[in-house]
């Protein structure tokens, strides 16, 4: 059984965690990721200013306070890139520099200057503590985490639109610039509500970590969102959980697992994960390699009288590092399109010379292809020409084949006038 | 290395001494084409932008790269100059790779690929030509500041030297990239659209400095968009879609059978191109 | 005196205030770079992400001012632009999402390592927020027969080494700041510059977190970068505005801290703060007052010209002695209180006159400067007339409002080109032309 407090205290964090994943994600599509940094740092004068003049700590008033000053800086932000000749990279790191100095003055000034309720604990703000999260916290974040839900889940198919193509949703009527202030709102209001836990510096990371994390498993939205709030929640309890136990603040600590999060689904996720797509990637070239090395010894030449092919008129045929070109032969002749003939040469099998006919026909039809739909070029993409077949409809093939039986025989390539 | 400092001393003289100097460098092997392309095939993650490319451009010439959006034209500049890797082939300039040849190469890239905002007179700017000349860590001396200011004078812009770029107009700014490309004292120039977006009063400002080089002797492979003044622009073309589709002589491979092998069948372009050829055979 | 100020307890503000100026600068200097390169953001990354190399080094040396932290930090440094654009570009995330994960999960480490290594070298959570500018002047090495503090040795070697590093490589850092593909084509690889920039970048952060710390370097990377581009349209001048911000808030900073008790840290990135305002409201071209003045010149300017031409016009008529009623001139400046300004402006600058009973006629000089407006006026309309098939009635619009920036060159290039420069579409003399 779970102490009653450190109950309240994972169940804070992980929501906070799981609305800042959600929120996140539209945050990382819009490119927003940013924003949410520089409106957590710029939350900080306010957090202050709100104790300053209440003289208490009044959860609601300080963060009144520091949604205040927060959506003051993203105005100034937009002022600084409108206005003057401040781009915006730097109007951010003006504001948010600005605002976090600001807002440290104050703090310091509070500390020495004590006035009303201790500011003991106000600095937890800056790196975030989840211990002192009692009950009515807690509702507020589920208040938020719900509002929040519900938003996405009547306004998904806005949402969707405007974080794909804003210009596009805006053309089709929708009112693009006021579904983006939305987005926007929620993204403030859940950066001002995790700051206690998460802190002033670190909050930006729970919007992005989650976001990102979940970006590389999935292409379809709403896996994303799901696997976003899913890998929050996670990271907000795993990190609650060891900073509770080592000392540490949990900023940090949630950050950290949430780093662990991006970096098993960065090397090992299926599709966008470096581990498979350095296989896929390793797996192609080698193919399209081999099928440059089956043309070039396909390819008549006068001296060689179509027979063997020695390396060094391979290496000059081929554009390409010795080594790869090693390689490739290797590997032509374990898969038995090539047959050595002596140390330094090599001839196609039987096997291999249908294999080379098949290559030579699917780049022939590619160029076909090139001249006769130039505006459809974009279909053609990728170097591996055998996949035409996948990627063009079977009728266009047809087409292309037969045009290329009309034209010529098929080693007339170099045809460029 | 003396006869470059010489060059320096004499200033405004320095360009037409650069050329004969720089004669038995580029035309030494007789044979040897301005641009040999050989094979080249440049790729994103696997998507061809170019693939198969075989071009060579063997006189100096005005040579216009024609295509679609997307059909890989600042592509092929920038893979010879080096800017973007090359997934296979080679590319040869005066016979030699061209990473030996970043002497007798020029460049003006887009005008929006730069900040405008940046802090530098235009004269700056144009000095920035001499650069690559120079070499690491050595200061541009006077020769070379009086150089860029006749290259600026050249191209009509020396009353505003000591202006900040970003007060120029487009076309302004347009003809500072020019005069940049001047100081560089190149034998072919690559130029990425430097008649996008300038009036026309400035277009033919441009189009006749392009001839001047063409005339003394210097090759320019110009991206352009505008299919109506390719006729009268350019010596040579280059249809480009993501293949090569036809180069050689404006006269012979500008005609709608390649225009329509490069852009396709869309209606609009075909009667701009139809237009086109029709005012090339009047004015043949 | 001063003076006394200056150098009692045993030098304390002297000290502080060297520390604090010579490690700003570095920051300050180079942050011109990474503004002009649009790269202020990656800047905010090093900054943040440089503090696990900083606990290193004092973990290694036990020291708060040793070679090995600016050593770890280079390292850490180099590594955070590498990951962020490993994330980038292999991973395909959004080149700011990838900033974000990046400097957060390094800045996180960071912490962390403090929390668990700090006590053990003297080193808190605190130095992160607010640097060691508080306590390095205490640590004191001899020098030359004087006690100097170690910290403004590495930071003023910081300082050389950054101005050395700028000096040498004045001409490659403009050019593939301002054009890096130009620069690649020319053989100075941009990419390489690229990270010898990064490295210099993470050695002044590391000057700069005795300073200000870890979180405020980015107020020192950024805002006198953003100062001096405000007031310098050339290079060496923003450097030197933002040297000069530098320095100054190295000072105030300072005095402000003494005064207000806010931190040092804190109050140098207030006084930058309030520094940036000030050349945002008062910069001589690109500031908002400035350009605000130069619109209300130019509205100003265009509101009196129509109505002096207004005044111009009356004289043609027959009605020419009477000149023209205060309430008409008003009107013909589209009234208000502009209107009111411009008239009043007119009158004291001596190009209108007052004929009789509230009524008002051009001068000598006023009449000398209706006549060039109303000339581009009607070339305009006789040019469009000419040129455009546009019906009488549509000429004059556009001729109002392009008659302000048709300057003498321009006129005189309009009347060459027209077939006749006398008279405008409507029958009207043009003032100028040898019918007037």
């Amino acid at each position: 059984m779970i102490p009653y407090n450190t109950a309240i205290v994972l169940t804070g964090t992980s929501l906070l965690g799981a609305t800042s994943g959600l929120i996140g994600t539209f945050a990382l599509l819009r490119r927003r990721a940013l924003l949410g940094d520089t409106l957590a740092h710029a939350a900080l004068p306010g957090l202050c200013l709100g104790f300053l003049l209440w003289h208490q700590r009044s959860l609601p008033v300080m963060l009144g306070g520091a949604l205040a000053t927060g959506v003051a800086g993203i105005g100034v932000v937009s002022g600084l890139r409108r206005f003057t000749r401040i781009k915006d990279d730097a109007a951010l790191g003006i504001v948010l520099s600005l605002f976090f100095g600001a807002g440290l003055a104050l703090l310091k000034f509070i500390q020495r200057h004590p006035v009303g309720d201790s500011p003991a604990g106000l600095d937890h703000y800056i790196f975030g503590s989840a211990a002192g999260m009692i009950a009515s916290d807690v509702k507020l974040i589920g208040t938020i985490a719900v509002t929040g839900l519900l938003a996405i889940l009547l306004l998904y198919k806005e949402f969707r639109m405007v974080s794909f193509d804003a210009a596009f949703a805006r053309v089709q009527g929708w009112p693009a610039s006021f579904l983006d202030f939305l987005i926007m709102l929620l993204v403030s209001v859940t950066v001002i509500v995790a700051l206690p836990a998460a802190g002033v510096v670190l909050t930006a990371a729970q919007l992005v970590l989650p976001a990102v994390a979940a970006r590389f498993w999935t292409d379809s939205l709403g896996v994303m969102l799901f696997l976003a709030a899913s890998f929050g929640a996670v990271i907000g309890a795993t990190g609650t959980l060891i900073s509770a136990g080592g000392g540490v603040p949990t900023g940090p600590m949630i950050v950290l697992a949430g780093t662990a999060l991006v970096a098993v689904a960065m090397l090992f996720a299926p599709r966008r994960g470096l581990l498979a797509r350095t296989i896929a990637d390793g797996r192609a070239r080698r193919r399209i390699d081999e099928q440059n090395l089956l043309l070039a010894i396909d390819a008549p030449d006068p001296t060689s009288g179509g027979a063997a092919v020695t390396f060094d008129a391979l290496a000059a045929r081929l554009t390409q590092p010795v080594g790869r070109l090693r390689q490739s032969l290797r590997a032509a002749q374990r898969a038995g399109w090539l047959r050595r003939v002596n140390a330094d040469s090599w001839r196609l099998t039987e096997t291999g010379v249908s294999r080379a006919a098949a290559v030579t026909r699917a780049r022939c039809l590619w160029r076909l292809f090139l001249t006769e739909y130039p505006e459809s070029a974009s279909l053609f993409n990728d170097l591996d020409v055998e996949r035409i077949d996948e990627v063009l409809p079977s009728e266009i093939v047809a087409k292309l084949e037969e045009a290329s039986h009309n034209s010529a025989p098929s080693h007339e390539e170099k045809a460029a006038p | 290395m003396s006869t470059v400092e010489q060059n320096r001393q004499s200033g405004g003289q320095a360009a037409v001494a650069t050329v004969s100097e720089m004669a038995p460098q580029a035309g030494g092997r007789v044979a040897s084409a301005v641009l040999e392309i050989h094979d080249m095939t440049v790729a994103y993650h696997r998507r061809p932008v170019l693939w198969d490319v075989d071009l060579t451009i063997e006189q100096p010439s005005l040579v216009g790269i024609i295509g679609p959006n997307g059909a890989g034209k600042s592509t092929l500049i920038k893979a010879v100059l080096g800017l973007v890797p090359l997934a296979s082939g080679s590319v040869k300039i005066f016979g030699q790779e061209a990473h030996r040849q970043r002497r007798v190469v020029g460049y003006v890239p887009q005008r929006e690929s730069v900040d405008w905002d940046f802090p530098v007179s235009v004269l700056d700017v144009v000095l920035m030509g001499t650069y690559g000349r120079l070499g690491w860590f050595r200061r541009p001396r006077r020769a070379d500041r009086d150089w860029a200011l006749e290259c600026l004078r050249h191209v009509g812009l020396a009353d505003l030297a000591r202006r900040q770029i970003g007060q120029l107009s487009g076309g302004q700014q347009q003809r500072t990239f020019l005069a940049r490309a001047l100081a560089q004292r190149a034998e072919v120039y690559f130029m990425d659209e430097p008649m996008a977006g300038v009036d026309a009063a400035t277009e033919r400002v441009i189009f006749s400095l392009l001839r001047e080089l063409r005339d003394a002797g210097k090759t320019v492979l110009v991206v352009h968009h505008d299919l109506r003044t390719v006729p009268t622009y350019f010596d040579q073309v280059v249809l480009l879609n993501m293949r090569l589709v036809a180069s050689g002589p404006t006269s012979q491979i500008f005609n709608n059978e390649n225009l329509r092998k490069t852009y396709g069948g869309r209606l609009d372009i075909l009667e701009a191109a139809g237009q086109a050829v029709a005012s090339q055979r009047r004015s043949v | 005196m001063k003076g006394i100020d200056l150098f009692s307890d045993g030098g304390q503000a002297l000290w502080t205030i060297s520390i604090a100026a010579a490690a700003s600068l570095p920051c300050a200097l180079l942050g011109c770079y990474l503004l002009l390169r649009r790269m202020s953001l990656l800047g905010d990354a090093l900054s943040h992400a440089v503090l696990p190399g900083v606990v290193i080094g004092f973990w290694i040396s036990g020291s708060t001012s040793s070679g090995w932290i600016f050593a770890a930090a280079v390292v850490v440094g180099l590594l955070t632009a590498v990951l962020i654009q490993l994330l980038h570009s292999v991973g395909g995330v959004t080149e700011d999402a990838s900033l974000g994960v990046v400097f957060t999960s390094m800045f996180a480490l960071g912490v962390v390592m403090l929390v668990k290594v700090g006590p053990r070298v003297d080193l808190d959570v605190d130095c992160v927020l607010y640097g060691l500018i508080e306590s390095v002047w205490l640590d004191t090495q001899p020098m030359l027969g004087y006690e100097v503090p170690r910290a403004l040795m590495s930071v003023v070697g910081v300082l050389m080494l950054s101005l050395a590093f700028i000096g040498l490589f004045w001409k490659e850092l403009k050019l593939v700041s301002f054009d890096p593909r130009l620069a690649t084509s020319m053989g100075y690889p941009a990419t390489l510059v690229h990270y010898l920039l990064m490295g210099m970048v993470a050695l002044a952060v590391v000057a700069g977190f005795y300073a200000v710390g870890s979180v405020l370097v980015i107020a020192m990377l950024i805002v006198p970068a953003a100062t001096g581009h405000l007031l310098s349209d050339r290079l060496v001048g923003t450097m030197g505005w933002a040297a000069a911000t530098a320095i100054a808030s190295s000072i105030l900073g300072y005095f402000g801290d003494l005064r207000f008790e806010t931190g040092m840290a804190p109050m140098m990135a207030v006084v930058a703060g309030a520094g940036f305002t000030l050349a945002l409201l008062l910069a001589p071209r690109h500031g908002l007052g400035s350009r605000a003045f130069h619109r209300f010149r130019l509205a100003l300017r265009i509101v009196a010209e129509d109505v002096v031409a207004a005044l111009y016009r009356t004289s043609e008529t027959d009605s020419a002695e009477l000149g023209l009623a205060w309430r008409s001139c008003l009107a013909a400046g589209g009234g208000g209180l502009l209107a009111r300004l411009a008239v009043h402006v007119l009158f004291w600058r001596g190009e209108i006159g007052w004929v009789a009973d509230r009524r008002v006629q051009l001068t000598a000089t006023g009449r000398e400067r209706a006549e060039s407006l109303v000339r581009a006026h009607r070339l305009w309309e006789a040019y469009l007339g000419e040129n455009f098939d546009l019906p009488l009635d549509h000429l004059h619009e556009p001729a109002e409002r392009v008659e302000h920036y048709l300057g003498p060159a321009l006129q005189e290039q309009l009347a060459s080109e027209l077939r006749r420069a006398d008279l405008d579409p409507h029958g009207k003399v043009i003032p100028g032309s040898k019918l007037s």
